[in-house]
């Protein structure tokens, strides 16, 4: 039988929550044993090769790059997971959404002390992804099954995740994994 | 020493810079100088010898206090569901029109203030407002722009009521335009009792002896909550400490309930009584009557009753000639805050804190008010004591159903022919009650107000009781022609508004099930959303931390339960990969528009 297939993406994140995926350490090879990455930054695969059990999300969505990439997961993923604090609230890129949007290109792009930009023009090439008009966590763009909490969560909190659904077994998350105060 | 320093020195040693009495000290400071602001805080810190903190904290909870001037007159717009069915949406564009301004705004000359706030009580006479203390009533949007052309004129809000109410609405201490509409009296509470009667009875027995009286005749508290009074009495008098109190609950904050107003327009006196015989029992000698802020307008009238009630030697020292029993009662505002009728709020507000629930144990009945053993009741239940006592526990225990003796006030408002306060024996089946009020066609009944449930027509024969549906008293009609996913938003609309904050479950999980009715009301739901209702409701109610959170997601549930075939009409399954509830082309417009380029990874 073919092996369940997982996929990773890292939207508006910090790769922080990718890091703590590597960070299962040797148990990696565990994970290749029940698993294969399909599209990840992982193993550099770009686009879907086929159906995936799971997808794990880190970051939320401020461009429009990202919500094609989550619609993409949703499309091809039975389950899809939002990791880390970025994906399930904003994160750190959320703090814009408290600025109007003018004010943060104008201070990006215009009038912040390290900008050269005579023109006053906006970056406007069609290869860059326009930004949204705020950060969106993952579950108000497409249905989210479930959240791993954390910035970013602890590799084994991961480990315990996919190995639950991929066994279907009751994750089995000791106290001091989901305490985060 | 400037005039604010002056005065609030004064006020402060009015209540003897007693910082429990600090509802009082800032309502008096905000009556003369118009708010209490930001260096009047400090001058009453500093006068009762607290922290400014404490003083801001009490005056920035409750909606009618302000740290901020606002107009000399604040018009206060009833937000509640009934008056919305009843024309308050144009009435409020009337005013707006009138006064030039929005509501939530001032007038440039600071005159005039226009707001919502939640039920004041009037559902039977809606739409109503409240201009300062006064009330007035069915408003349309003629009168809506004679109001603000008369208080223009006059600056004077009592010269806004030309005709006066009926009973004590029209004595010279009320001078109001609202109505009793009492539709239907019963022998317990809308009865006659020549003023220390019961009491008289009472005080011939010793206070054990009324314990068992009122325990015999199985009386439950008329509140909501339906505990036997007999016993919380019981355990009240058996708590450690000398000094013990009694509180009446008058803050009938549930939109759709207002039969404690009438009972506090027309029988004040048995009210009194039944607290007199309650500080018998329990051993107290002081009460309070915590009134809430919209029933202002009522106090000089009830201030006047306590005199009178005094000088009959019905209270203060040696009631009744009684050896030992001394017993008098005074009147504590609420500031418009309808947590503060959960009773350990209510007793923080009476203590002069913000109206934040307390943790239990210990209960009031150990520890209350300033830690004293307290009593809380609600106003139609002393109405019962004293007539229990005048009449006797078993002449009493006849009347109603088993479980329920005893009648029940009803405060019936809505799509129906007469709304007004019916006083029923318990049991009676709701489609009777239905039948007598004309709404014999209603397509929903929220009984027991938001906090209740509501129902539809498969449910009309049971009986209202505490055993089956139980109800403070509330009864709100709705006709066929009523959105009942509509009532449910404005009913969330209101547990938001009204939740102290304090518990995550209940200021976040009511935000929630808002948002999702409203997403379900503009054709944004999913048939994944209902489950996602009902999970989210239970969680609010099995963990938020007093009775509001525990209840504010009823409607929500009543309404999947009753009503599900109109919530899943209003679903539709999910059209692609994105949820309905997030449009690209809002998140992406305001950016296009800036950098002059459309998407084309999202063409429109
Ligand atoms: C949010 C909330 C609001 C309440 N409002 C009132 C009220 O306005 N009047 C009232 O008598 N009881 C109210 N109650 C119930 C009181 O906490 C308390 O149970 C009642 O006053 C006890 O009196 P009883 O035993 O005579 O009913 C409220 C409870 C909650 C949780
Ligand atoms: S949740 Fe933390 S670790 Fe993960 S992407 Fe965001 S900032 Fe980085
Ligand atoms: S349930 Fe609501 S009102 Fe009660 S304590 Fe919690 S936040 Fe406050």
């Amino acid at each position: 039988m073919a092996k369940p297939k997982v996929a990773t993406a890292s939207l508006a994140g910090c790769f922080g929550c990718h890091m703590s995926i590597l960070d299962i350490d040797e148990r990696i090879l565990q994970l290749i044993e029940l698993v294969d990455f399909d599209k990840s930054p992982v193993d550099d695969i770009k686009e879907f090769t086929g159906r995936c059990a799971v997808g794990l999300i880190e970051g939320g969505c401020c461009n429009e790059e990202n919500v094609r990439v989550l619609k993409d997961f949703r499309k091809h993923c039975d389950i899809l997971i939002s990791v880390g604090e970025c994906a399930i609230c904003g994160g750190i890129p959320a703090m814009r959404n408290t600025i109007p949007l003018k004010e943060c290109m104008d201070e990006a792009y215009r009038n912040g002390p390290s900008v050269y930009n005579p023109t006053g023009v906006y970056p406007n090439d069609p290869a860059l992804p326009l930004v949204l008009n705020k950060v969106y966590p993952c579950h108000e763009v497409v249905k989210i099954d479930y959240h791993l909490q954390g910035c970013p969560p602890p590799a084994d909190t991961i480990w315990q995740a996919l190995v639950a659904l991929l066994t279907n077994k009751p994750m089995d998350l000791p106290y001091e994994l989901i305490k985060y105060d | 020493m400037s005039e604010l320093e002056q005065g609030i020195r004064q006020i402060c040693a009015t209540f003897h810079n007693d910082k429990s009495r600090m509802m009082d000290i800032v309502q008096a400071v905000q009556a003369r100088f118009g708010c209490v602001s930001s260096v009047a805080l400090d001058l009453i810190a500093k006068a009762v010898g607290t922290a400014r903190v404490e003083v801001e904290s009490t005056v920035s909870f409750y909606t009618f206090l302000t740290d901020q001037p606002k107009g000399k007159i604040v018009i206060r717009l009833c937000s509640d569901v009934i008056d919305e069915m009843f024309g308050m949406g144009p009435v409020a564009r009337a005013f707006e029109d009138a006064l030039g301004i929005k509501v939530g705004q001032t007038t440039p000359d600071g005159a005039i203030t226009l707001e919502w706030t939640a039920c004041i009580g009037m559902c039977d006479q809606a739409p109503a407002a409240i201009i300062n203390d006064t009330v007035v009533t069915y408003l349309s949007t003629d009168k809506a722009r004679e109001i603000v052309a008369e208080l223009r004129k006059s600056g004077d809000p009592r010269k806004l009521v030309h005709r006066l109410g009926d009973g004590h609405n029209a004595h010279p201490l009320v001078r109001s335009m609202v109505h009793n509409s009492i539709r239907r009296k019963g022998p317990v509470v809308f009865a006659d009792l020549p003023p220390g009667s019961a009491l008289r009875k009472a005080l011939a027995m010793s206070p054990v002896e009324v314990i068992r009286d009122v325990k015999t005749s199985r009386l439950r508290g008329r509140g909501g909550a339906g505990f036997p009074a007999g016993m919380k009495w019981e355990f009240t008098r058996q708590s450690e400490g000398e000094r013990k109190i009694v509180i009446c609950n008058a803050d009938e904050g549930e939109p759709g309930t207002f039969k404690d107003r009438v009972i506090l327009t027309e029988y004040a006196d048995l009210l009194f009584e039944g607290m007199a015989i309650a500080g018998y029992a329990i051993g107290a000698k002081e009460g309070i009557l915590y009134l809430r802020g919209e029933y202002a307008y009522m106090r000089p009238l009830l201030d006047h009753i306590l005199q009178v009630r005094r000088d009959a030697g019905l209270l203060g020292r040696e009631v009744c000639g009684k050896r030992g029993f001394d017993f008098d009662i005074r009147i504590q505002l609420g500031a418009g805050a309808y947590v503060c009728g959960e009773e350990t709020s209510l007793i923080s507000s009476c203590e002069g804190l913000r109206g934040d629930p307390k943790n239990r144990p210990p209960f009031p009945a150990q520890k209350g008010y300033l830690g004293c053993p307290t009593s809380v009741n609600n106003v139609e239940t002393y109405c019962c004591v004293a007539r229990i006592l005048d009449r006797g526990p078993g002449w009493f225990a006849e009347i109603g159903s088993k479980g329920s003796p005893g009648t029940k006030l009803f405060s019936v408002s809505g799509d129906c022919a007469s709304p007004g306060v019916y006083e029923y024996p318990f049991g009676v089946k709701l489609i009777e009650l239905l039948r007598d009020v004309g709404a014999e066609d209603a397509a929903a009944v929220q009984v027991g107000g938001p906090s209740g449930h509501l129902v539809g027509p498969a449910d009309y024969n049971r009986s209202l009781e505490y055993d089956d549906l139980a109800t403070g008293g509330s009864i709100v009609i709705f006709n066929k022609d009523r959105n009942v996913v509509h009532v449910v938003r404005k009913y969330l609309e209101f547990f938001v508004e009204e939740s102290c904050g304090y518990c995550t479950p209940c200021r976040v999980g009511n935000v929630l099930l808002l948002q999702k009715i409203e997403d379900i009301l503009h054709g944004r739901g999913t048939p994944a959303d209902l489950a996602y209702l009902e999970q989210l409701a239970k969680t609010v109610k099995v963990t938020s931390r007093c009775g509001l959170g525990q209840t504010s997601p009823n409607p929500v549930l009543s309404l999947l339960k009753s009503f599900r075939p109109v919530l899943e009409a209003l679903v539709k399954p999910q059209a692609d990969e994105f949820l309905p509830t997030f449009d690209i082309r809002a998140a992406l417009g305001s950016t296009e528009d800036l950098i002059g380029r459309k998407s084309v990874v999202f063409t429109p």
